[in-house]
């Protein structure tokens, strides 16, 4: 199956949607879409943030709830069974669509936010003064704040590969950037921000050239298309449930398998353990020694049936979809005066991030939120890149799911024109 | 458009809001009151658009200053934002102009009343919640003198 994400030179013909994929039944699955924002029918574009959910998540939980709920991993009663099977699982379903070799590959997490947390405190072990990590300068805080704490407490060194006035990454000034002391290179797949697709499998390459390994931050790759963790040749892959239409606080980090038994702990509790005495404790085989203390099991259980869902869908078609909402939202929005597009990145995921001369985003937010119309407004926990594409008070960022229709791109465009008059 | 020198009581420029608020039929309309609202205040004095005048808790750039002239609470501020600044004139029709004891007899339920907390995103309300606790403080401390 091919994607947008994966495959370095991705062909998408809008052309190919010749009704091979109807949005009205997707829509119809997501609850949340049927309903009126202050009069108006919701057009939700905030999907970059977090995703609506599905019918069979609402009731994957649900059923957990109302049938199943008991304590994994521990006991011998037949809810604990059912709960422990569900869970598990659950993991092996993420396996899948992420094709992670193995199973014990997957541990989970609260979200893509601790999975690098967890990356940073555990490899992080391994460091010493004057070792570099190599970030973006496209990252969102949670892959650039874990580094600064290792920089602060055991003075690690960041170095940063920049970002093309576009919005692409430069990836001709990253083979100077490897030395020998670096570590990790640790980049997201998909710029929340600006919706650039960034070339994971190419950074990859270079950095195994180099003998280093790669962290990926997949939030925002995930939700759309499918993820393949072996032929990108990431060492870890980080995702959070709730931007792929699973529940918020779970997530799962890949680890590939030679990390697994390298990497130490990262908390300590229970279920992460084998033996426990005052003197010396034998920590349990990964995935369970990363994994201390009772997971959010109705959230792997969700995200089981998220996943599953998405493993289902027409992704050829999805990717020709998105990519019409990109280019009509584009096109669209450029012909509005003074409005100008931050991020232009040849390869995109429906993302379109802007500010408009003389007034600011949070007005722009808050008269689109009048007229049923939720977008992102803000700095988008990008700061860095934001200040270097000349957005220092943020941009009004609009972020589609394939959920979202062309009325939902014809509707943004009428409100950021109504918006666009009252303001200037 | 009233004009912002206007001296009327808290509770009658309250009463003033709802009855202009209640003209529009959506918050589109609303919203171009308030940001129009913003456009008619006296500009903020430039030399006081500085740090010290910052007033922090808000997601946009608001500056804010407070004098008592004549046992009146005189008010001027801005944003960069062009609804935060109609807030800012919003919030100024009720408590500028008034004495200590007429701005702690005004507690924040007006703005429930005019729909704006349901209407204001959870970090503006918090925001214009910040700017009415910080008058009132003002006026607290006034009164105890």
């Amino acid at each position: 199956m091919s994607s947008a994400l994966i495959s370095p030179a991705p062909a998408i013909d809008p052309a190919m949607n010749n009704g091979a994929f109807d949005v009205a039944v997707i829509r119809a699955a997501f609850p949340a879409l049927q309903q009126t924002v202050n009069g108006k029918p919701l057009v939700y574009l905030d999907n970059a943030a977090t995703t609506q959910k599905p019918l069979v998540v609402i009731e994957a939980v649900n059923q957990f709830y109302r049938h199943d709920n008991a304590n994994i991993h521990r006991g011998v009663h037949t809810l604990s069974a059912r709960a422990t099977d569900q869970y598990e699982a659950a993991r092996e379903q993420v396996r899948s669509s992420l094709n992670a070799a193995v199973v014990e590959e997957i541990v989970f997490v609260r979200g893509v936010t601790e999975a690098i947390n967890l990356v940073a405190a555990s490899f992080g072990q391994r460091l010493n003064a004057g070792d570099e990590i190599l970030i973006s300068a496209l990252e969102h805080h949670a892959n650039i704040v874990p580094w600064h704490l290792l920089r602060e407490r055991i003075g690690i060194v960041l170095n940063v590969i920049p970002v093309t006035d576009i919005g692409e990454l430069d990836l001709s000034a990253l083979p100077a950037l490897i030395s020998p002391r670096t570590q990790l290179i640790a980049v997201n797949h998909v710029s929340n921000a600006l919706g650039t697709i960034n070339p994971v499998w190419e950074i990859c390459q270079i950095a195994q050239a180099h003998g280093v390994p790669v962290l990926v931050d997949g939030a925002q790759g995930l939700p759309h298309g499918v993820v393949d963790v072996q032929s990108i040749g990431c060492d870890f892959y980080a995702m959070s449930g709730h931007k792929v239409f699973g529940p918020s606080g779970v997530g799962a980090l890949y680890a590939r398998r030679p990390w697994l038994d390298v990497l130490p702990p990262y908390q300590g509790g229970g279920d992460m353990i084998e033996t426990v005495s005052f003197d010396a404790v034998r920590y349990a085989p990964a995935p369970a020694k990363f994994e201390a203390g009772t997971p959010n099991i109705e959230g792997a259980i969700g995200l089981k049936a998220a996943l599953a869902w998405h493993a289902a869908l027409d992704w050829q078609a999805i990717a020709a979809h998105e990519a019409q909402l990109l280019a009509t939202a584009t096109t669209g929005l450029r012909d509005i005066p003074g409005l100008r597009i931050i991020g232009e990145a040849a390869n995109k995921v429906p993302v379109v991030s802007f500010v408009i001369d003389g007034t600011h985003p949070h007005d722009i937010g808050t008269l689109l939120d009048a007229q049923g119309i939720a977008v992102r407004t803000g700095q988008h926990c990008a700061m860095p890149v934001l200040k270097q594409l000349g957005a220092v008070s943020g941009t009004v960022r609009a972020s589609f799911a394939f959920y979202n229709t062309l009325d939902d791109v014809a509707a943004l465009i009428r409100a950021v024109h109504r918006a666009h008059a009252l303001l200037t | 458009m009233p004009n912002m020198t206007h001296n009327l009581a808290p509770q009658a420029a309250i009463a003033e809001l709802k009855e202009e608020f209640a003209f529009f039929d959506d918050w589109t309309d609303r919203y171009q009151y308030i940001i129009d609202m913003g456009k008619q205040m006296p500009p903020f004095p430039a030399e006081k658009q500085d740090d010290a005048h910052k007033f922090h808790g808000c997601q946009s750039q608001v500056w804010f200053d407070a004098e008592w002239k004549d046992g009146r609470l005189e008010l001027q501020g801005t944003s960069d934002a062009a609804i935060v600044k109609g807030l800012i004139a919003l919030l100024f029709r009720v408590y500028g102009q008034q004495t200590a004891s007429e701005i702690l007899a005004t507690t924040p339920e007006f703005l429930d009343e005019l729909g704006l907390k349901t209407h204001l995103s959870a970090n503006r309300a918090t925001g214009l919640m910040g700017m009415i606790q910080k008058i009132r403080a003002i006026a607290t401390e006034a009164d105890y003198r």
